[in-house]
């Protein structure tokens, strides 16, 4: 019962500041002073899209037992996408002027585009890459881990070895990714300018918007059949597959559209943030997301969010006023969560409740008897 | 020209006795023609003072001063000239330009110059110069020299010294437009292998004048130099894989124990690495680094260093997320988040450098395309010392036999009276021990930072797993093939992806294999 209230205060506190941020910034003049400027507007959209990438590991790893040490890879794959994207939107504006060849590759004397790169200068396709190429890798990828059984703590350390190869990878300039310094510089999105209010607004909106559809999108999921067997494959994966339910299937399909979910955070988060590098996919960028699930509570999926939330506003605290005490924090909530609220957060506030009724019905009885 | 050849004898005979006494002024005065004369008149002078004089108007410091009738070292200072004495190097005055008269040089003057000292240089009593020398000459090797360096050759005491002045003999008698002189060079460099007189072979094969014999024996000598270079090049990256493979298996073994033994993920394994690298430096900063003792002492410190932080670890969290493996991971890499911004609070973010004894720097060049740097040699027996002591410890004593004990079978183990709990935690420490004994020899091989660690934790779980969980002899196999692989694929593709290859490798392998190259068998396998 709690839990299912804390849901929806949660949902209904997000749908309230979108409310509040579209009436402030849009319907209303900009004389009321009501709006938000647009460095807040930008922190909170980063938020709003890592606490989609948290839903999206929430849903393998709350759901399916499926620990993945490497879903910033599909989230970077998914910025890349839109990076590129924005890459072709500069047009002659570079530095270097060239019109059809972006900055770095003019600077790397090349001649002409690499053919990975035709067609990002459509926004449909673009949009298209940033499902279909995380969801592509995750399908080639789980294809072969779940069927041969690879599973629990040698699934996670191969996913970390994916996206270490996949960021060792992008750090080469050959690559045509734009090397260390990667995507940056943008100008316009769909023919607005990237830095313009107006854009930020409707990219957090929209951030917003694509946060709360993906926990309905996943709570529904998990009330069909589909997310029962997932549910009980994490529970006992060798009785289910016993009992004749071709379970790598499952694992599959949940796994492919947790990395798309992933993808379409990263493409929303590259224009509020305005750069995408390598470094998005270091393994340690990937474990920090895990350790948002774990302390927001997995398999709860507004727990996930929540926690990506609180991590993160944590992170821009400590790293605006005491950068030395930041690493302390994050190790310091690496270890607690794990020692002292194996649920998370929310879970300890259902088992606190729930200690607290059973006290208070025990008590009445006492007192009937 | 030929008017000065004449005239050499001539001033020879003159200048014999009056030797000591060069005329400067005549020196100083005289063309550039006439200085050649000055310079084989010079060559015939053996004292110390000839060479001196040689080698100062190489340097453009000879100078005649007429104050006192006589040559002098002249030392640009500012505007003004130190006027120093030639032979014993006093400071006489400080005088400008026009006080004095320098021997100038031009291009053709300096060569003959750098020759005659180059050959003078050859007969030195002192073998590093004579040496030295030898390898001068041999960038521009001078037919001229021929006689003198054969008649050399036959006196020449020293072997390494005598050796290179055969090749030298051999790049000289190549200069030569005679075809048996040529032949006889061939042969004098049959069986050396360098990069550069390779690379004086294929100029000579270019040559237009060349006889149908010689250039068929050149050419026959350059293919074999080519595939015994290659042969050598192939032991180098052989080298260099095995020196990788034994920082894996230093870096990895440890983990082998604490993931294959205990089941325990321990992502701060990599710091423990640090921690034991950082110790090494700590060392230094009290035993000069130079000594090999401050290693000696380093290594001991870093076992128990990194051992007692690993025990610590292990009371304190490990131990209570026992059965949970994911729990541990995220755990410990909380720890390891804490370790490295401890040590970076401590020591700064910048790297260290802990400085190599004398004793390990250097290196065994076997020839110009194998050589072996001694820190490599270090880390490979090192490597292998751990190993063995280990697998000792393991095999052989009461503590190693618990522990396989616990990892067979716990609740047997318990029952005989084993006490498990602190077999895990020593365990842990022996595990994490060792991996300060791998950062003490990293710290032989590259900077010490406090991201040292982070750079080997995906590797060390790659070899763990590619070697199969809970299997020592796994690890070592593991460890070696994915060096050696990895050193051998690098200079087709480059290091950067070299490493994606063997990475997405070991993905695919994982596929095939679950459980890794040496799969226990058994009851142990089942979760």
């Amino acid at each position: 019962m709690l839990l299912i209230f804390l849901r929806k205060l949660i949902l209904s506190s997000i749908a309230a500041l979108l409310m509040y941020v579209f009436i402030a910034n849009v319907v209303l003049p900009e004389s009321f002073g009501l709006a938000l400027d647009s460095y807040t507007l930008t922190i909170i959209g980063k938020y709003l899209c890592f606490a989609m990438l948290a839903v999206a590991l929430d849903l393998v790893w709350g759901y399916c037992g499926i620990l993945s040490l490497g879903h910033t890879a599909f989230f970077a794959l998914g910025g890349y996408a839109m990076g590129m994207y924005l890459m072709r939107q500069i047009g002659d504006r570079g530095t270097y002027g060239d019109s059809e060849l972006p900055d770095f590759m003019v600077f790397l004397n090349w001649d002409e585009l690499p053919w990975f790169w035709f067609g990002f200068d459509q926004f449909w396709f673009a949009g298209l890459m940033v499902f279909l190429v995380p969801g592509i890798l995750a399908f080639v990828f789980g294809w072969f881990a779940f069927r041969s059984r690879v599973s629990g703590v040698y699934l996670s350390i191969i996913t970390q070895a994916l996206t270490y190869a996949l960021m060792l990878a992008f750090f080469r300039n050959e690559m045509g990714f734009g090397g260390n310094n990667g995507l940056t510089d943008f100008k316009d999105i769909l023919g607005y300018s990237v830095s313009s209010p107006d854009v930020r607004v409707a990219l957090m909106l929209l951030s917003g918007c694509g946060l709360i559809g993906c926990l309905l999108l996943c709570m529904q999921l998990m009330k069909t059949k589909f997310g029962r067997v997932l549910i009980a494959i994490r529970d006992s994966e060798s009785r289910i597959r016993f009992l004749g339910y071709r379970v790598e299937y499952y694992k599959l399909l949940v796994f492919v559209i947790s990395a798309m979910i992933a993808g379409f955070a990263g493409a929303l988060y590259v224009p509020q943030v305005g750069i995408i590098n390598p470094g998005e996919f270091s393994p340690l960028a990937s474990i920090e997301v895990v350790v948002w699930v774990a302390l927001g509570g997995r398999g709860s999926l507004v727990g996930a969010a929540l926690g990506a939330i609180a991590v993160n506003a944590a992170k821009t605290f400590f790293t605006g006023f005491y950068p030395e005490a930041w690493l302390f924090f994050l190790g310091a909530i690496f270890v607690i969560s794990t020692l002292y609220l194996p649920k998370g957060i929310l879970g300890a506030i259902v088992d606190l409740s729930a200690k607290y009724q059973s006290t208070r019905s025990t008590s009445l009885k006492e007192s009937c008897s | 020209m030929i008017f000065f050849r004449l005239l050499v004898p001539f001033i020879l005979m003159f200048s014999a006795q009056a030797f000591p006494a060069l005329d400067g002024q005549a020196l100083a005065k005289a063309s550039f023609k006439e200085k050649m004369i000055f310079i084989e008149m010079l060559t015939m002078d053996p004292s110390d003072k000839a060479s001196k004089v040689l080698q100062y108007w190489l340097d453009g410091e000879l100078a005649y001063w007429p104050k006192i009738g006589g040559m002098v070292r002249n030392v640009k200072e500012g505007r003004k000239y130190l006027l120093k004495d030639l032979m014993t190097g006093k400071e006489l005055e400080t005088v400008v330009s026009k006080k004095i008269k320098r021997v100038k040089t031009n291009n053709r003057l300096r060569a003959e110059l750098k020759q005659v000292i180059g050959f003078r240089k050859i007969a030195s009593p002192d073998v590093e110069v004579r040496y030295a020398a030898v390898l001068e000459l041999m960038r521009q090797p001078n037919l001229e020299l021929l006689p003198k360096l054969l008649d050399r050759e036959l006196v020449e005491p020293d072997l390494s010294v005598n050796t290179n002045l055969s090749i030298l003999i051999g790049l000289t008698q190549l200069e030569s437009s005679d075809s048996f002189v040529q032949l006889e060079g061939l042969e004098r460099i049959t069986n050396v292998l360098s990069p550069e007189v390779k690379d004086v072979l294929n100029r000579f094969l270019l040559r237009g004048d060349l006889d149908r014999i010689v250039v068929d024996r050149a050419a026959e000598i350059l293919v074999d130099m080519e595939r015994q270079l290659s042969y050598w090049g192939m032991g180098q990256n052989l080298f260099y894989g095995l020196s990788l493979g034994s920082v894996l298996l230093l870096a990895a073994i440890g983990l082998a124990i604490t993931f294959g033994v205990m089941g325990v993920i321990n992502m701060a394994h990599g710091e423990f690495i640090m921690l034991g690298a950082y110790t090494a430096f700590v060392v230094q900063q009290f035993i000069p680094g130079t000594s090999i003792w401050s290693l000696i002492v380093a290594i001991p410190t870093a076992f128990l260093v990194s051992g007692f932080a690993g025990i610590i670890l292990e009371r304190s969290v490990i131990r209570h997320l026992y059965g949970r493996p994911l729990e541990t991971l995220l755990a410990t890499v909380g720890v390891s988040l804490i370790l490295q911004q401890l040590v970076r609070s401590v020591f700064g973010p910048l790297n260290q450098s802990v400085i190599t004894p004398d004793l390990l720097s250097g290196s065994l060049n076997i020839n110009a395309a194998f050589s072996m740097t001694y820190n490599r040699i270090f880390v490979i027996i090192f490597a292998i010392i751990v190993l063995i002591s280990l697998w000792c410890v393991m095999q052989r004593t009461t503590f190693g036999m618990r522990i396989r004990a616990v990892t067979m079978n716990r609740g047997m183990a318990s029952s005989m009276g084993i006490p498990t709990k602190r077999m895990d935690a020593m365990a842990f420490g022996l595990g994490s021990g060792i991996a300060g004994m791998a950062g003490v020899a990293l710290s032989q091989l590259t900077n010490v930072g406090p991201n040292l660690g982070q750079a080997y934790i995906v590797d060390s779980f790659m070899v763990v797993v590619f070697g199969g969980v809970g299997n020592l002899l796994g690890t070592v196999v593991a460890a070696f093939s994915l060096g050696v692989a990895n050193k051998i694929i690098e200079p087709f593709s480059g290091a950067v992806l070299a490493k994606i290859f063997i990475l997405v490798f070991i993905v695919l392998f994982i596929q095939k294999r679950p459980r890794g190259l040496f799969a226990l068998k058994g009851r142990s396998v089942e979760d």
